[in-house]
């Protein structure tokens, strides 16, 4: 039975050091310790350094594919290197099955000056290709990267999104046993994307265990059910994609507390705080519930003719929809010490994830800007889960829909009537 | 679904990869560099192609660099010992077939010598991305060298027809004394390549005490006879190495062989040595690299 587990990481841990003079030195003490065949020293950390990935086990089976998200420097990448044997593990334990392909960047072995048929061949090669192997494809890959009348052309008169399209291409010949992708499908347009997502899925199916490290959370969903949050190097969660999104969500969100700008220090938006539909203070709700909030506004002059202006956010999509107090004709003054707003939004039409309020109080002139909440009133949707293939509600928005069957056009249904 | 490979099913080969110096387990990293090796040959070969056809692709005068410089050096020493700036003695040849053959075989040494942390430093995005033989850059690189040698004997030969030298058995050695030449600047290069990858001052060095080598080696002079210079040129390992080379290429007979398999008999060695050191310092080198 282990024979189908693939991938095996046990315990892994990765330091990396802050300063690059001290880097180079232990560097060297490393190199040095490795010629003299002592054993690693694991313990502790030397000055300067962290752990850029600390103590994360888990384990893939053929046909497996685990995505990884969390934010810039969370250790995703390094914990790929590692994977792919480019760097070495100071804890811990890698045991990896079969031919490993990866994909940390596309056309790595470009060279610009030669055109593009003399790279397929060198970049063929260099992820393991035999020279008769890249011949049997050329076509297939010229014919997948969509480049076929810039074949004799140097990669360097190429746009960014063809050398793309050919990095892609070659590597996708790897049938491996194991592949790792690292941010490389965020890149090229919509129509390249969906096309390497098919061809990730028909790997999956033929028993490729793949390891995906993406920011586009909501593109992920299309290969992989199972996803690892990392922050700061450490495995937060690991399981359902859409509670780690949410997760991830959440940590973005985290990062960026506080960091409101309050410009005019006499009035601020005190607090925001969320209620469900029995009143109760809650963050957390299903599709189509109606949610409550309160704004305490504190000022101490009067604001005559004040304006609200509300934007939901997204922390991964960004700002998805906003309204103002002027559009639903509600006036209201800011008297001092404070006043307290009730905001309704009847059967929210959002769908799992984790989502936040952003709130600047106006004057009435359209720059008469006050003060702004600083992003701290999330919320988040746990439910109903969404389906990403295409046999139910997915992304972020829950559209009010219809559907009818309209009567076809009467000349064909009599002819069909006729035939049958 | 679709069915899964039949190459799926076969019992499928196991990496590991821990903290612990690969050197504990021996016989398992031997077996690893002789595989690798044997890997690294096509793309070593595609890289080699790939720079050939790159070197020289954005240059007017293209191959032509190839034998710029080496005529050049010639003709400035060919030039100042006519005039007599300096006394040489007899060479045994032409002066200009000398300095000519000379200067090559040095050329040849110090781009081996350099070839290795140069590949490395070329390809390091290449090397933090993507897991390949690592002995395929140095392969490329040694290969490389040798091309650009064998362009430059052709002039060589050119100039020796010239000068109507004769022809010698001996001729036939002269690749034994090239690859020992290019084996001991790759064993230098490859054991300097770790630390001259994570501090710039090794390159730098290497430029320097290279050109001052190439005054302690016998290539614009003979060696000389009894005196401290004598030694001084005698112990330099390039020594035999290269007028043996040369010996064979245009006298006939060596006069430093038994130097000459000293040398290379200890290069060998140090080339086993610094291929390992490579090997086992690549992944702590990655680590620290920035690309």
């Amino acid at each position: 039975m282990s024979n189908h587990v693939l991938v095996n990481v046990e315990r892994v841990s990765k330091k990396y050091c802050r300063s690059l003079k001290r880097s180079l030195w232990y560097g060297v003490q490393d190199v040095s310790r490795e010629f003299l065949g002592r054993k690693a020293h694991h313990n502790g950390l030397r000055k300067e350094e962290f752990w850029a990935v600390n103590d994360v086990s888990f384990e893939l089976k053929r046909g497996e594919c685990l995505g990884l998200i969390g934010p810039n420097g969370a250790g995703k990448s390094t914990l790929l290197k590692m994977l792919n044997g480019l760097v070495k593990p100071d804890k811990g334990r890698i045991e990896i099955r079969g031919k490993v392909g990866a994909l940390i960047e596309l056309g790595a072995g470009f060279n610009p000056i030669l055109t593009a048929r003399e790279n397929i061949f060198v970049n063929g090669t260099v992820l393991g290709f035999k020279k008769r192997e890249i011949e049997f494809k050329f076509e297939e890959i010229v014919a997948f990267s969509g480049i076929d009348k810039f074949v004799d052309t140097p990669v360097q008169n190429f746009s960014s999104g063809m050398r793309v399209r050919l990095g892609f291409a070659v590597a996708a010949m790897l049938e491996p046993h194991v592949l790792l992708i690292d941010e490389v499908l965020a890149v090229g347009d919509a129509r390249f994307r969906m096309k390497c997502y098919e061809h990730l899925i028909k790997l999956k199916d033929k028993g490729t265990a793949i390891i995906v490290v993406s920011h586009a959370v909501n593109h992920l969903s299309r290969i992989t059910r199972d996803c690892m949050v990392l922050n700061a190097g450490r495995n937060l969660f690991c399981g359902e994609i859409s509670t780690a999104i949410s997760m991830y969500e959440e940590q973005l969100l985290g990062d960026s507390l506080g960091s409101g700008d309050i410009t005019d220090t006499s009035a601020s938006i005190h607090s925001v705080t969320v209620f469900n539909r029995k009143g109760e203070a809650c963050r957390e709700f299903t599709t189509g519930e109606t949610v409550h909030f309160e704004i305490i506004c504190k000022s101490k002059d009067l604001i005559r003719g004040a304006r609200l202006i509300v934007s939901v956010e997204s922390p991964t999509l960004g700002i998805l929809g906003s309204f103002s107090t002027p559009y639903s004709k509600f006036c209201f003054d800011v008297t001092p010490p404070e006043i307290k707003v009730k905001l309704t939004l009847p059967s929210l039409p959002l769908l799992v994830g984790t989502y936040f309020l952003n709130i600047s109080l106006y004057g009435p002139g359209e720059t008469d800007y006050v003060t702004r909440s600083a992003p701290a009133t999330s919320f988040s949707i746990l439910g109903p889960p969404t389906n990403e293939f295409g046999y139910g509600l997915s992304n972020s928005i829950a559209f009010e829909h219809a559907w009818k069957l309209v009567k076809n056009n009467p000349l064909v249904s009599c002819s069909v009537e006729r035939n049958t | 679904m679709g069915k899964p490979k039949e190459t799926m099913d076969r019992p499928l080969k196991e990496t590991v990869y821990t903290p612990d110096s690969e050197l504990l387990s021996f016989g398992r990293l031997i077996r690893n560099m002789g595989s690798d090796l044997f890997a690294s040959r096509e793309l070593a070969w595609r890289l080699l192609v790939r720079n050939i056809s790159a070197q020289y692709r954005q240059s007017l005068l293209g191959y032509a660099w190839a034998f710029i410089p080496p005529i050049l050096t010639t003709l400035i020493w060919v030039f100042l010992q006519s005039q007599r700036v300096f006394n040489i003695a007899d060479t045994g040849m032409p002066y200009p077939v000398f300095v000519l053959s000379g200067t090559i075989l040095w050329q040849t040494f110090t781009e081996a010598l350099n070839s290795p942390l140069q590949m490395v430093n070329e390809n390091k995005s290449m090397l933090t991305k993507i897991n390949f033989p690592r002995e395929a850059l140095v392969l490329a690189g040694a290969g490389q060298v040798l091309f650009n040698l064998l362009i430059r004997v052709v002039l060589l030969g050119i100039i020796m027809m010239w000068f109507k030298l004769p022809l010698h058995a001996s001729l036939l050695l002269v690749p034994v004394g090239i690859l020992t030449l290019v084996g001991f600047g790759l064993a230098l290069g490859l054991l300097l390549t770790p630390l001259g990858m994570l501090y710039q001052d090794v390159g730098r060095a290497l430029g320097f005490v290279t050109q001052a080598f190439f005054f302690l080696t016998p290539i614009i002079y003979p060696v000389p006879q009894a005196n401290w210079a004598e030694l001084l040129i005698k112990l330099n390992p390039v020594t035999p190495l290269l007028q043996t080379t040369r010996d064979w290429l245009i006298v006939g007979e060596a006069s430093l062989l038994p130097a000459f398999l000293l040398v290379s008999s200890i290069s060998t060695i140090l080339l086993l040595i610094g291929w390992l050191m490579y090997r086992i310092a690549m992944p702590h080198l990655v680590t620290r690299m920035n690309a």
